[in-house]
């Protein structure tokens, strides 16, 4: 009941489409974009994690590599995946004002107890809003 | 009237104001007589004289890298090229038909377009004041062509405005405008305005309103042949009988037209990098990395995996390893300049700061998506007369853009089919390249419904955080990241010197790569002649 008034609480604060203007500088198309808006865990790793981090979980390597996430532990902690997530690493972007606190929540709980993982206990937005920073100003 | 002392024409003045004082006092002057300001470009950096035998190790072979090589050679240097791809250009990049393309997860796509027809995954197109990439084009017999930025027939799309139908650019732009206008004009005939505007003003702006929104007589924007001019007819000009033109009566409404998409599409076009002229080069993009590339010929080694760069008092040394062979080897220079994407820089054993290792890893990439559809006519030609430029879309697809080359031509032609980007392209990338083709017909079908899978023939993707070389499109910086690390980034790290469009102001843009590329090696001949 509690994770159902929770939902509702994010989605009345995020809209279900996503409206992204092209950013300031660089090669971007015009116009905005209306994306629909993932909201479980695995609606947000499908549509936003496994870009890079691929459907299986395993990531990739080339010149460089995108780690594996599954069987991975240092996923036993939360807290080093929420540092991660919202703050970014490397070629990694930060998610912080992208995604909220609640989507970022689910997407890692769903990493935790999937793709090999087992590390039951759920994060939660307040979890995330304790590490996560603001995002910086002037993109690009 | 004539005294005998004629004052010097502005090209004289400059001309003499460069003999003198050298192309940074020209340009300088130029910026004081209201000429360009609008390029860091002051011409090739012209190095000369380094010590004998003194060697550069440059590692990829993106425009950046063959660009540093191609000076650094010239001024004396023996410079060797290590590639991590077997071929040079880097984002600089075309696939063709018969290219095989494999991403990051092991998905591997056959390109089956037909002779001629290319997809551009990076670069695409060339703001005319772009001056460097447009100098060493011409003086590497790169050859340009225009690229047809902006296109008033193509359509604006928004799922939520229009009824959900596709509109033309200029229609809905001339409507936007016009809306405004009148508002703007009943403001001031309401006496709204009068506190703020002189009466003087007031009048040249209800004219400027009546001129630019077209409005009527009674500061109307309304269905008349003033209107249509801008935004298109019902029955437009012609010949003999039924030569007289008839206005188009429906007009977009106020709460259509405020959608974002209609002024953020003309937004678009005022963006200084997004101004016309814009080029592209003849035959792909990669005509300009291959162009780069027979100026360096036999300094580049290709398939060259670098894991270590170290340096001390001496050299620098690169360990690297032959993707093909297997075999490591030590590569040894004096100087080194890096053009490695931060992303797969950052994963290296680098003997750089502290400082340095943090400036590399505090900058993460974007990921767009672009997805290029061979269609087996021009039928965005043929039925709906638009030639080159967009169309955009509030779909993840975000535009689809038109080939600018060979029009009027019969046979197949390669639209680009989604330039996506941040949320859409992440969405877009987690596909498979199948899954990627399908989506863009269906919302490319939004905006060319009676063709678009008729005519399909085959398509290609390129998801850019899937890119193994580059692990992502561009590198991005925010406000905090410049100030704490940007110096660091470009400032040389003892004998390591890093350059590309991640270095520059200039993101994103090959000119930022070849302006970082010709700051670094300008620093890294002055280090090495202090040395």
């Amino acid at each position: 009941m509690r994770k159902l008034i929770l939902a509702a609480a994010a989605l009345a604060a995020f809209p279900a489409m996503a409206q992204t203007p092209a950013s300031g500088g660089g090669d971007t198309g015009g116009g905005i974009v209306r994306a629909a808006k993932p909201v479980t865990g695995e609606q947000v790793y499908v549509q936003v994690c496994q870009a890079c981090h691929m459907a299986d979980a395993k990531g990739g390597a080339g010149a460089g590599t995108i780690p594996a996430l599954a069987s991975n532990p240092r996923l036993a902690g939360a807290a080093y995946p929420i540092m991660i997530v919202t703050g970014g690493k490397g070629a990694m972007p930060g998610f912080v004002g992208t995604l909220s606190n609640a989507q970022m929540a689910e997407a890692i709980t769903y990493v935790r107890t999937h793709f090999g993982n087992a590390y039951a206990k759920p994060v939660t937005e307040a979890d995330v809003a304790k590490i996560a920073k603001p995002p910086a100003a002037g993109g690009h | 009237m004539d005294s005998g002392v004629r004052a010097p024409t502005r090209r004289q003045l400059l001309s003499a104001i460069a003999k003198v004082g050298g192309t940074a006092a020209l340009y300088q002057a130029m910026t004081t007589l209201g000429h360009a300001a609008e390029t860091q470009f002051h011409g090739p950096p012209n190095l000369s004289g380094a010590r004998p035998g003194a060697s550069v190790i440059v590692l990829g072979a993106g425009l950046a890298g063959l660009l540093a090589a191609y000076e650094l050679r010239k001024a004396g240097y023996k410079v060797q090229v290590l590639e991590f791809q077997n071929r040079a250009g880097g984002r600089n990049w075309s696939l063709r038909g018969g290219d095989t393309y494999t991403e990051l997860g092991g998905a591997t796509q056959k390109v089956a377009f037909s002779p001629g027809n290319y997809l551009n995954p990076g670069p695409w197109r060339i703001p005319h004041h772009h001056r460097t990439l447009l100098h060493y084009c011409k003086a590497f017999g790169v050859a340009l062509e225009p690229f047809i930025q902006f296109n008033h027939s193509g359509w604006i799309h928004s799922s939520q405005a229009f009824g959900g139908k596709p509109v033309r650019f200029n229609a809905a732009a001339a409507d936007f405008e016009g809306n405004i206008a009148e508002l703007l004009a009943k403001s001031v005939n309401a006496k709204a305005l009068d506190d703020t505007v002189t009466a003087e003003d007031r009048d040249k702006l209800l004219e400027a309103m009546k001129g630019w929104g077209l409005l009527d007589n009674n500061y109307k924007y309304s269905p008349s042949l003033k209107a249509s001019s801008h935004r298109g007819y019902e029955r437009p000009p012609g010949g003999g009988v039924d030569g007289a033109p008839i206005a188009s009566k429906d007009l977009y409404s106020l709460h259509d037209v405020l959608d974002p998409q209609v002024w953020t599409s003309m937004g678009f076009f005022m963006n200084h990098e997004m101004q016309t002229t814009m080029f592209q080069p003849v035959g792909g993009m990669d005509m300009i990395g291959k162009g780069f590339a027979r100026q360096v010929e036999g300094l580049i080694t290709y398939n060259a995996k670098v894991g270590k760069i170290a340096q001390d008092d001496k050299g620098v040394t690169v360990s690297w390893t032959d993707a093909v062979t297997g075999k490591a080897t030590d590569s040894k220079a004096d100087w080194c300049v890096c053009t490695i994407p931060l992303g797969v820089l950052g994963q290296m054993d680098l003997q750089v700061t502290d400082e340095m290792m943090a400036a590399i890893k505090a900058v993460p990439y974007s990921g767009q998506v672009k997805i290029g559809l061979e269609m087996k006519r021009r039928f965005w030609e043929e039925d709906d007369y638009i030639y080159g430029g967009h169309s955009f879309t509030d779909q993840e697809i975000a535009l689809i853009s038109y080939p600018n080359n060979n029009m009027f031509k019969d046979g197949p032609a390669v639209l680009l089919g989604a330039f996506a980007r941040e949320l859409g392209a992440y969405r877009l990338a987690g596909m498979t390249p199948e899954q990627r083709i399908e989506v863009a017909l269906a919302q490319g079908s939004v905006i060319h419904p009676e063709s678009y899978r008729k005519e399909f023939a085959s398509g290609a993707s390129v998801a850019w955080s899937r890119v193994p070389w580059s692990l992502g499109c561009c590198a991005r910086w925010n406000e905090d990241t410049r100030k704490q690390h940007y110096q660091t980034l470009v400032g040389m790290d003892r004998r390591i010197v890093l350059a590309g469009e991640h270095a520059s102001y200039v993101g994103c843009w090959m000119e930022g790569a070849l302006l970082s590329s010709i700051d670094a090696i300008t620093r890294l001949h002055k280090r090495a002649l202090e040395a």
